[in-house]
């Protein structure tokens, strides 16, 4: 019960155990180098079906977190589990969603959603319907065909979250996903993203740098702290899902909860 | 290109030279410009001769294995550079050296080791077009996006998987390289018959000049330039097909 003991550092609000832990990352460190510390012994645990994000001023840490869990990185010391079993790189179960889109721009919107299933080894009609579905899920349906040089950013970030659909992992790991797309796109996708959620049964770990966005979109927000890279609060933002997202911007819990957000974190930003 | 408000066609200006090339000719001013008419009458003359033929055969087959041999091993010692840094700064002294080296000093050299005979030739092709080949396909390694490769890693990709989209990634530095390697591996072919000068073109050309036919060597010259120019624009257009996504990898 580690977390709840984090949890209960900060101040306030209360912070529910978690009672089904999917990840759980368990005393991890990540060193560059000799000196540089990213990330020093954090011990979180992520609820099953949950969105979790992780947020944080430049240099917390976050990104280097999320891509720990990938499997991508390894930590310095400590472990990473997922539904209970130690993992030290990528697996099937989690999927990634990359800042930067890191679609093939060699290949058609099709080719590039079916290629976690291609690399799977997943035979290529099946594939193709499965990546099809998907397409459609993010809107993007009719846009098989094309090349991501065709297409805006928002449009690829789509086809970006598609590819991470198509493989069904239980864990979709996302890293700033929407921070390269205008605001408004970013809008429309963060509300996507809710629906989403009601649709797919999965658990969500997401690195954003923008409050609103956290306080928005989370279950449960994991602030970090830079230099070294640590868990500084937990805050669960309770924002009833009823609410219409128009509305939600204008609620007072959540304006109170970026409020709070962006006081604990004032201190590490010049 | 305009003038006196008229489009006038960018070859135009070529007809200006040929004309002057013609004077030039008729009046025998310069004794090695015989008229113009005369090199294209001379043209048709050198096509069709059999020692054309010949030349030109082996030409070709000196300049096709010169340059297989340039991609076969210049594109894996690219990816190597590009992948290891050991490799790396072992081996980038090197080949920048051999780039822009006058290599037409070493042919006499490949001419102890090879022998004087389609050996030699081969080798010059190959070290005039290897080198660029070889850092282009570094080049373009080190510029694949490292989120490419932890997208397919995230997914499980086995190291063949990961190479392919190394490969695919690289692909349009690496076609530069090899269009660039192809325009050199011209001039290697034919600095090396001139100087090995007993077989192929660079023999044509040594027998033109020993019996002063002029108008045959001019024609001869013609020809290789089209022929260097055509080469260049057909890679140039292969590579246009694929450009589209060069400058999409940030």
């Amino acid at each position: 019960m580690q977390l709840s003991m984090t949890a209960t550092a900060g101040p306030g609000v209360p912070v529910a155990p978690v009672r089904e832990p999917i990840v759980e990352v368990r005393n991890v460190s990540k060193l560059y180098g000799n000196t540089v510390v990213a990330l020093q012994d954090i011990d979180l645990s992520f609820e099953k079906g949950h969105l979790t994000s992780l947020l944080g001023p430049s240099g917390c840490g976050k990104t280097t977190l999320l891509k720990i869990v990938a499997g991508l990185l390894q930590p310095s010391s400590g472990e990473i589990r997922v539904k209970g079993k130690p993992v030290n790189g990528p697996g099937a179960e989690r999927a990634f969603v990359f800042q930067d889109f890191a679609l093939m721009p060699w290949a058609s919107v099709l080719e590039n959603a079916a290629y976690g299933l291609k690399v799977q080894g997943i035979a290529k009609s099946e594939r193709e319907d499965r990546a099809r579905h998907y397409i459609g899920e993010v809107g993007l349906h009719g846009f098989e065909k094309k090349y991501p040089h065709e297409l805006s950013g928002g449009m690829r970030q789509r086809v970006g979250l598609a590819r991470a659909l198509a493989v069904d992992a239980d864990i979709l790991l996302m890293d700033e996903p929407f921070s390269a797309v205008d605001e408004q796109t970013r809008r429309k996708f963060q509300e996507d993203l809710m629906r989403l959620r009601e649709v797919e049964n999965k658990t969500f770990l997401f690195v954003t740098h923008s409050i609103e966005e956290a306080v928005y979109v989370s279950d449960r927000i994991v602030l970090l702290s830079p230099r070294p890279g640590r868990v500084s609060e937990i805050i669960d933002p309770q924002i009833s899902r009823e609410i219409s997202p128009d509305d939600l911007r204008r609620d007072e819990n959540y304006l109170d909860t970026v409020e709070r957000i962006w006081t604990g974190i004032k201190k590490y930003v010049e | 290109m305009t003038l006196y408000g008229h489009h006038v066609p960018k070859m135009a200006s070529l007809i200006v030279w040929v004309i002057l090339w013609e004077i030039v000719g008729r009046f025998g001013l310069v004794m090695l410009f015989p008229p113009f008419t005369e090199v294209i009458a001379a043209m048709g003359e050198v096509v069709t001769s059999r020692s054309f033929a010949e030349a030109i055969r082996i030409t070709v087959i000196s300049y096709l294995l010169g340059l297989a041999l340039a991609l076969v091993l210049g594109i894996p010692l690219g990816f190597l550079m590009g992948l290891s840094r050991t490799a790396d700064k072992l081996l980038n002294m090197w080949v920048n050296t051999f780039l822009s080296a006058p290599l037409s000093a070493l042919v006499p050299v490949f001419m102890i080791l090879f022998g004087l005979g389609t050996p030699t030739v081969v080798v010059t092709v190959f070290m005039f077009a290897v080198w660029i080949i070889v850092l282009d396909t570094r080049a373009g390694v080190r510029h694949v996006a490292p989120s490419l490769l932890e997208m397919s890693r995230s997914f499980g990709a086995s190291w063949s998987e990961l190479f392919k989209i190394i490969f695919l990634a690289a692909l349009p530095e690496i076609l530069a390289g090899i269009r660039l390697g192809m325009i050199r591996g011209v001039k290697g072919v034919v600095i090396g018959q001139l100087l090995v000068s007993i077989i192929g073109v660079g023999a044509l050309f040594s027998l033109y000049q020993q019996n002063f036919q002029m108008a045959h060597f001019w024609a001869l010259v013609l020809l290789l330039f089209a022929c260097a120019l055509s080469l260049a624009e057909l890679v140039a257009r292969l590579e246009k097909r694929i450009q589209y996504y060069a400058g999409e990898r940030n």
